[in-house]
Formats: C-alpha cells, sequence, structure tokens
C-alpha cells in the first residue's frame, strides 16, 4: 500500500463527491469510540461537544472552494470512521485560520479537532510528500525556509542586516539539539524517506 | 525607567525571505526605545500550521526549546511573524497549563539539558508596539505621513485567533491593528474580504500552492470591489510572501495580472517614521526582485528622485 496521498498538481477538486455506486447505511448502534477517544487525547478534547450545526463549514474559506467539509469529518471520526477520515486528502485543505473555532457555539475547538487528526493521520503513515520534504528541513537546518542560497544572504547584506541571522542558520549546535529531539520523539523515523512500494 | 528589552525571535521567513522586515523592525523598535535582543540559536518556531499537524509533542518540544533560550535571559520575546507568534505563545500558553504534555516535553528537552520553566511572555510585534510603545508615542514618531494614501488591511489569523485564547481583539471586528497601521496617517479602506486568511497557512501553501492563491485571489478582487488601495498591510510576513510574491504566482496559474505593494506593518512604521525605503530595503520584497519592477513610489507619496 503506498501511504503517502497524492494531490493532482493541476485539479484539486478532482475527488468526486458523491456517486453511483450503492453507499451501505451506516448502521452503527454503539460506535467504537477508540478514535475519538484518540483524538481527544491528541488535541481536540471538546469533538463530542459538536451538535452538527455546520457553522464550522459555513465559516470555512477552504471549504469554499474544495471538498474539505469541517462538519463531516468530525461527524465521521464521531462515528468512528477512523480509516475515511484519516486517508482523506481533503484533511489537508484546512489553513488553520480559527474562523470556525471562533464561531462555533458548542466550543468544539475544529481547528485543533483537524490538527489532532491529522496527528493521527501521520502517525499511521498518511502524509503528503511536500509536508514530509519540509518536516525534513527543520531537521537538516532547523529551518523551515533555510538560509539556502547565496543570493538570501546577498539579499539580507542588501538590507542593511548581516549576511547569517543569528538563529540556526549560524549555530550547528541548535540544529544538532533538533535533531536530538527528533530522534527522542520519535519525530525523525516519521517523517523519513520510506521505500517506494 | 529601565528600558524596555524583547528577544526578537527571528523565524524563518523575516531572516530569509524578507530580511527588510527584521531591519525595519530593528529601526522602528529603536526610534521608540525598546531593545531588540538577538536570540542566539533560536530556530524554527516550528510552524504551527504545519508541525503541529504532524506530531504535537514534538511541535510543542521545539517551541519550547525556544522559550527556554529567553527564559534563560530572562526577558520576554517579540515576534512579526503571526505563525512564529502563534506556535511560541500557543505552546508557552499549552505548557502552562497542560501538565501532561509539559512532563512530555521537559522529558524530550531533558535530551538536550534544557527545561521550560513558564517564566516568560510572548509578543507579536503589533502588542509590543500597540501595549509597550503606546499609539501616542508612536504618532509622535510619524514625520511622514501617509495623508491620502489607501491602505488596505490583511490582519491575518494567529495573532488575534483563536480569540477565546488570545483575548485581546474580537476577531470578527478587531481594531488594534487598525489603530496601529492608522498611526501613519494613511486612510483605512475597509472591504469584505479582509479577514478571510490569506491562503498560505496550515501547510495549504506546501500541499497545494494552486488553493492557497485562491485565497488571496479572493482577497484581492473584493479589495478592487471596493474601489482598490495604494498599499496592502499586514503584521506577517508569511501572509506578506503570499500577498507579495503570491501576485506573481497568480499571474503564472491564473494568468490574471494584479500589482498591489505589500507592506509589513513594521515596515509602514519605518517609513512614516522618516526613514528612506533604502534604509530597510523596501524595493527587496520579492514581487519586486521578481517581476524586475519597483514599488509605486508615487502612490506611496514617497519621494525617491535620488535613487
Amino acid at each position: 500500500m503506498d501511504l503517502r496521498l497524492k494531490i493532482n498538481g493541476s485539479s484539486s477538486r478532482c475527488v468526486i463527491l458523491t456517486s453511483v455506486d450503492e453507499k451501505p447505511a451506516i448502521e452503527i448502534d454503539v460506535p467504537d469510540d477508540s478514535f475519538v477517544q484518540l483524538i481527544k487525547k491528541t488535541g481536540g478534547p471538546n469533538i463530542q461537544n459538536c451538535f452538527q450545526c455546520g457553522t464550522c463549514s459555513g465559516s470555512c474559506p477552504a471549504g469554499a472552494r474544495t471538498n474539505y467539509l469541517v462538519r463531516g469529518i468530525i461527524r465521521k471520526a464521531l462515528l468512528g470512521l477512523k480509516q475515511q477520515c484519516i486517508s482523506a486528502t481533503e484533511l489537508w485543505y484546512c489553513t488553520t485560520c480559527y474562523t470556525c473555532t471562533d464561531r462555533c457555539p458548542q466550543d468544539v475547538k475544529p481547528t485543533d479537532v483537524i490538527k489532532a487528526i491529522r496527528n493521527v493521520a501521520v502517525a499511521e503513515g498518511y502524509m503528503l510528500v511536500p509536508h514530509q520534504k519540509t518536516a525534513q528541513k527543520v531537521l537538516e537546518a532547523g529551518h523551515a525556509v533555510p538560509l539556502d542560497k547565496e543570493s538570501w544572504q546577498d539579499l539580507r547584506e542588501k538590507v542593511g542586516v548581516e549576511r547569517v541571522p543569528p538563529n540556526a542558520s549560524r549555530y550547528a549546535e541548535a540544529i544538532e539539539e533538533i535533531k536530538k529531539i527528533a530522534k527522542k520523539t520519535g519525530f525523525d523515523k516519521l517523517v523519513e524517506d520510506k521505500a517506494e512500494k | 525607567m529601565a528600558k524596555k528589552s524583547f528577544y526578537h525571535f527571528l523565524g524563518c521567513i523575516i531572516p530569509h525571505r524578507y530580511p527588510s522586515v527584521e531591519k525595519a523592525a530593528k529601526l522602528v523598535f529603536n526610534d521608540l526605545g525598546i531593545s531588540l535582543l538577538d536570540m542566539d540559536g533560536a530556530t524554527c518556531c516550528p510552524a504551527p500550521g504545519v508541525f503541529g499537524s504532524f506530531d504535537r509533542v514534538t511541535w510543542a518540544t521545539i517551541a519550547a526549546r525556544n522559550l527556554t533560550i529567553a527564559e534563560a535571559g530572562g526577558h520576554p520575546i517579540t515576534t512579526g511573524c503571526n505563525g512564529c507568534f502563534a506556535s511560541l505563545w500557543d505552546a508557552n500558553h499549552e505548557l502552562k497549563h497542560d501538565d501532561e504534555l509539559r512532563d512530555k516535553v521537559n522529558e524530550n528537552l531533558a535530551e538536550i539539558d534544557r527545561e521550560f520553566k513558564g517564566t516568560i511572555e510572548v509578543w507579536h510585534y503589533v502588542d509590543a508596539l500597540y501595549q509597550i510603545a503606546g499609539l501616542e508615542k508612536i504618532r509622535e514618531k510619524v514625520t511622514r505621513p501617509f495623508t491620502g494614501v489607501r491602505m488596505a488591511l490583511h490582519p491575518g489569523c494567529h495573532w488575534m485567533r483563536p480569540k477565546i485564547l488570545k483575548q485581546k481583539d474580537d476577531s470578527e471586528r478587531p481594531h488594534i491593528f487598525r489603530e496601529l497601521c492608522e498611526t501613519s496617517g494613511a486612510e483605512y479602506v475597509p472591504y469584505k474580504d479582509e479577514l478571510i486568511c490569506c491562503g498560505a497557512g496550515g501547510a495549504v501553501r506546501t500541499a497545494d500552492v494552486k488553493i492557497a492563491l485562491e485565497f488571496t485571489k479572493q482577497k484581492f478582487d473584493s479589495l478592487i470591489a471596493a474601489g482598490g488601495a495604494d498599499m496592502i498591510v499586514t503584521p506577517c510576513p508569511f501572509c506578506e510572501l503570499q500577498l507579495d510574491a503570491g501576485q506573481v504566482e497568480i499571474q503564472k496559474y491564473f494568468e490574471q495580472e494584479y500589482k498591489f505593494d505589500i507592506l509589513h506593518v513594521v515596515e509602514l512604521l519605518a517609513l512614516a517614521f522618516g526613514h528612506e525605503p533604502d534604509e530597510f530595503g523596501l524595493a527587496t520584497h520579492l514581487q519586486y526582485m521578481q517581476r524586475k519592477s519597483e514599488p509605486a513610489w508615487e502612490n506611496l507619496g514617497i519621494k525617491v528622485g535620488e535613487h
């Protein structure tokens, strides 16, 4: 199984929303709540406050242009449909603007719920390749956007500041510390290149 | 009164892509008698919507490592980036209130002989300027008022949201950022989509730049529908990158040309305080570098005859 999600370059709305395939009824008398419990522990403690009013999706600038539907994802999570939640590409269209969080009448903190579900997705190997590369940059350079070209240093000189700023770009020991942290938390393994299957 | 000092958290985008913001911040804070101290060995904050989405504990640990640098020196942190502010402020807040997370983070930090103590606060430039310097003192420093210049705002998200947590401004009707920008003498131009996200955050720009640019384009179109503006001011370098270099990308992806001058609030204030654009390199914004263009000096009311 290829665990990495792919977003097609040109059209991001290609994901089929409805189909002629027969959809089985979600017959769940007692939902498996292990996913909900995991989300609550991973940073979305208020997920069970949700009563599905849809204020989140109605406020969502990402939902206005993609198939990202906060309310739907939360409902799926509450039904215990873990695999559907964590494998969905649209999970990654939230810009974390927190508009839904500021408007939610139930204090669900939907942004935090989405971030928690993303944590679960990543832990289970669902991570976009560009995200993986960004994470790797922090482990290599101490910065997600590194001072990786001479021309960036020239730009700094041009505005009248030192060519290399006093951050991890100057101090190699800072990068070493980040590497040690990543090793301790297992983050290095989480974001390393996986063998193509 | 002792001079107020902040550790200056640079992050990634300001020092590595928009160094003009770094220089402008130094000019403005110096003019206002506030010291900015180097924060040696600080790393990526790390990006809240990116690393916070990947692994919360790793995110909090790396953010906490940055916080320990300031704790050791005993001064608060200030940053001019909404993302850096979100990571450092949120992590600081969460670690002060969530013992379980704090224990995990400190266990990780022990590997590098550090410990999060929770002894300092994190300030956005906007809050430091608004609360520590104060609008009155800022107005006194304005020697080049932007009279007649039409200014649109992009406050961005993370310096004021989530509002229940940040507790400083009404995120549906914010006034702090506007009041700060209005000290420049520019005329505030409201537009419908002023408060929507620039589109870059939450790892969306990295995942799908075209979708991220759709947000930006919506903002530009909304501003044009409101009659347009001579500049757009933001308190965040990632928003600045998205709005500034984003115009070049929009042209590529959507074949539509926008020409807005985008200023970080400290760049606006540096100019208003009488500094010349060359003193901090306003013309080095990526939009100008890539288009081989320059700011619309006349619209901004700046004479640059000596260039």
